[in-house]
Formats: structure tokens, sequence, C-alpha cells
């Protein structure tokens, strides 16, 4: 459903990804790991079309994804992403933010999408703050709403950007739980991310990137245990033993 | 004291005729200006080159010329190559167009203060570039924007007394005419100065309201 064919993107004179080929099948959930500014993000925001790619190919369910292109809108409209940052809008609340897309991009009659983000926060654990803004709500509860509002356009993917790396501990769970649940469901999602244990219990397949080069790919279980790759190997154990 | 309530009770209903149209050239630049800056601003930030390149071009242009050059041009020059105005007509015209860059720039302003992560949150839902402006970031870049528009319309208010420069009678031509026939120059133009400052006092107060107000956000 999306795939990646030598995909090569340069800031500048930094070539910060290096020939990345991988495909993701519908209902997969794939992790992407490795060290900070190895490339993971600018993958998901080449799919997105929020970067424009210097050579290869991106495509999702068959069409070219090219970022200035008309055809950038159905992609995206297909293609959620959740942010780092949450980036929910700060003067609209909750079930706004969620119901934006549906109203203004695809039209849907308001009450109908009203009743459906409605569904949306109560599936994310937040009937009872539809009415709240982003300001009062916590990083969990905030990074919950941007994922009802990804839900909220239908999409067949969804794109995480580290969703949990701007949560405070203890807040992380709900987010993980939310999109376990998404997986359960079928969600095709790639999700780039630090959080080694939801790689392993609901990744279908792991990518390790570093340096804009896919070092080793592979079933989660397998490469998060046995890794193969010395840098891989290296990763993992700083990040699983930081001390 | 005694003296100047005389002349005052005297003059003020005739500077009062200057009122209205201080208020008509103030009230008729700033919605110039306004649209003629939301152009421009809109202009600047659209990505496309040839757009932001010719609105940063006539920003410099305007912000470069005084605003009096312009009213000189606009109602002695452009006669010449056979557009005639009259003077509230160039006077409006005037001022709109050299407020235009200030308020331009404050628009700018406001609009790149949009947190870039919120641009591309409402791209990723599938919103195009006009869309992304009306729903995520002008909404958010008026709170912004707000304050600063409050000071220019004060600056424009006293601006508007440049039009007495090209025969509009407004409260300070009106002021300069009895003060130059009656020679009581202390009384008049107190007077002057102090229906101006009648006229401010409000939009201070309004500008002071929308800071708190911004702020608290």
């Amino acid at each position: 459903m999306i795939e990646l064919r030598n995909v090569h993107k340069s800031f500048g004179a930094v070539e910060v990804l290096k020939g990345i080929s991988a495909s993701v099948e519908k209902s997969e959930v794939v992790c992407i790991i490795g060290p900070s500014g190895s490339g993971k993000s600018t993958i998901l925001r080449c799919i997105n079309g929020l970067e424009s790619y210097d050579a290869g190919d991106i495509l999702v369910e068959g069409t070219r994804v090219e970022s200035k292109a008309a055809s950038i809108v159905a992609i995206r409209t297909q293609v959620s992403m959740v942010f780092q940052r949450f980036n929910l809008f700060p003067h609209r609340t909750a079930i706004e933010n969620v119901v934006e897309g549906p109203i203004y991009v695809k039209k849907a009659p308001p009450a109908e999408a009203l009743e459906r983000g409605r569904a949306l926060l109560a599936q994310v654990g937040l009937s009872d703050k539809a009415n709240a803004y982003p300001a009062q709500l916590s990083g969990g509860q905030q990074q919950r709403v941007a994922i009802a509002r990804a839900l909220a356009m239908q999409p067949r993917a969804i794109l995480f950007d580290e969703p949990t790396s701007a949560l405070d501990p203890e807040l992380v769970g709900d987010v993980l739980g939310v999109m376990r649940k998404l997986a359960d469901d079928g969600m095709t999602m790639v999700v780039v991310t630090h959080e080694m244990g939801f790689a392993r219990e609901v990744a279908d397949r792991v990518l390790f990137i570093d340096g804009g080069v896919i070092v080793e790919q592979g079933a989660a279980k397998s490469l998060l245990d046995q890794p193969q790759h010395a840098r891989t190997q290296d990763f993992l154990r700083r990040v699983l033993h930081p001390l | 004291m005694q003296k100047f309530l005389a002349d005052a009770s005297e003059f003020f209903p005739i500077l009062l005729q200057g009122v209205g149209l201080t208020i008509l050239v103030t009230v008729g630049s700033l919605v110039l200006s306004t649209i003629l800056g939301l152009v421009w601003a809109m202009m600047r930030v659209s990505g496309i080159r040839v757009l932001s390149g010719v609105s940063a071009g006539l920003i410099n242009l305007i912000r470069g010329i005084p605003i009096i050059v312009l009213l000189f041009y606009l109602y002695f020059v452009m006669p010449d190559f056979g557009i005639t105005l009259t003077a509230l007509q160039a006077a409006i015209l005037g001022l709109g167009i050299a407020y235009s860059a200030y308020q331009a720039e404050n628009f700018r302003a406001g609009i790149e203060a949009i947190d870039k992560g919120q641009i591309e949150a409402a791209q990723t839902i599938g919103m195009g570039w006009w869309l992304t402006m009306r729903r995520v970031v002008l909404p958010q870049a008026v709170r912004i924007v707000l304050p600063p528009y409050g000071n220019i319309m004060i600056m424009l208010l006293k601006d508007s007394s440049q039009a007495s420069t090209i025969t509009v009678a407004e409260l300070a031509l009106q002021g300069k005419l009895i003060a130059s026939s009656t020679f009581k120059n202390t009384s008049v133009f107190t007077l002057v100065a102090l229906m101006y400052l009648t006229m401010s006092i409000p939009l201070i107060l309004l500008v002071r309201h929308l800071e708190k107000r911004a702020s608290r956000r």
C-alpha cells in the first residue's frame, strides 16, 4: 500500500536519505527505529508530501507522491499523520479539532461529522473532554485528540512521528494503548518511535535506520532480540541499557 | 481660562465640522489600508517568488515616500496624467496606500508567528493553502495582530491632519483657518489638540484592552 523505491533526499549539502527502499502492506504495523538525525522522520514527511524528495519514487496505493502536485490532497486524506508535538489547533476545542477535516476538506454534513467525532473521542477515552481547548489538556490527552483527528479523515494508513517523545513518562502508556487498539483493528501504521516495548509487541516489522540507509529490517521480535548488524546491536544496547 | 472658554464655545461648532472630515478620512483610509495591507501580506507569504518579490518591492517603495509627498503626487501630479481626484478622494487614497505598508508588515508578522507545525497539521488533513489560511492561520493571527492594529489606528487618526495640505477642510485645517483670521492661536490650537486627544483616548483604551486580552493566552 505504501512503497518507497530508492528514495534520496538532501537538505542543502547534507544527504539525509541515501536510497531508501521499503514497502508497507495493508494492515501492517511497521516501526522505524534509529538514532536521532538518521532520517526517520524525514521518511514519514516524504510519504505525506510535507517534504519533497530528490530521487526515487514513493507510491501510495499506486499513486506517486509529489508534494507540489494537486494529487497530494487526495493522498493526504488517505494517509494521516500524527506529530511529536501534537500540533492541535489551539483556537479550537477537542471536538472542533477532530471535525475540522471532515467538515471543511471532505465536506461532510456537520451533524454527521460531529456524531462521528464524538465517537472517535470516546474511542481514545476522551468523551468528557470534547469541549476542552488543547491548552486545558495534558500532553497525553492532546496526543489522543490528535490521533482522533487523524482517524476522522478515515485514512487507510496513519504515520506516527515519535508520538510519545514529548510526553511525560506516566502519560506514554495511554497513547500507546490507543495505538495498540488501532493496530488490533487492522489499521496500517508506520511508527517512528523509541518505544522498543511497543515495537516488540505491536509491530509486525521493524526497520533500523542509521545514516540515511536501512541498516537492517525484519520481523519485530527477531530484529529486536537478535540484531544481526553491529550498528543495530550497538544502538539497541544504548537504548535498552543507557547506563 | 475664562477667555479660552468663551473662544472655545465660539469656535467649537466650526471645528466640529472639521472633525466630521477627520473621521471620514481616518475611517476611509483605515479600511483601504487594511484591504491593501492584507493583499500585500498574502502575496508576501504566498510562497510564490514573483508575488512576494512584487509585494516586498511595493512595501519598500511606499515606506520610502513621505505621506505628504504621496498626497501632493495624487492631488497635484495625477491630473497631468488625466486622473483628477477630489481633495477628499486623494487624501483617503494617499493615506490608505501609505499605511498599507505598515498594515502589511503587521499582518505578515502575525501570520509568520503561527507555529509551522500548525500549518503542517492542516496540510496533513488535506487542507490547501487558502483553507489553511482561512481556518488555521488567520484566526490565530488576528489575536496577535490586533494590538498593533490599534496603534496604527491612532497614528492614522493623527496623520489624517496631513490631508490639510491638499485642502481637505478637516480639523487641523479648520483650526488653521480660524487662527489665521482671528489671531487667537493659543485658544484655537489648544482646542484642536484637545479634540484630537478626545478622539484618541477611546482608541488608546481599546489598544490597552486588546493587549491585555492577547497576553492572557
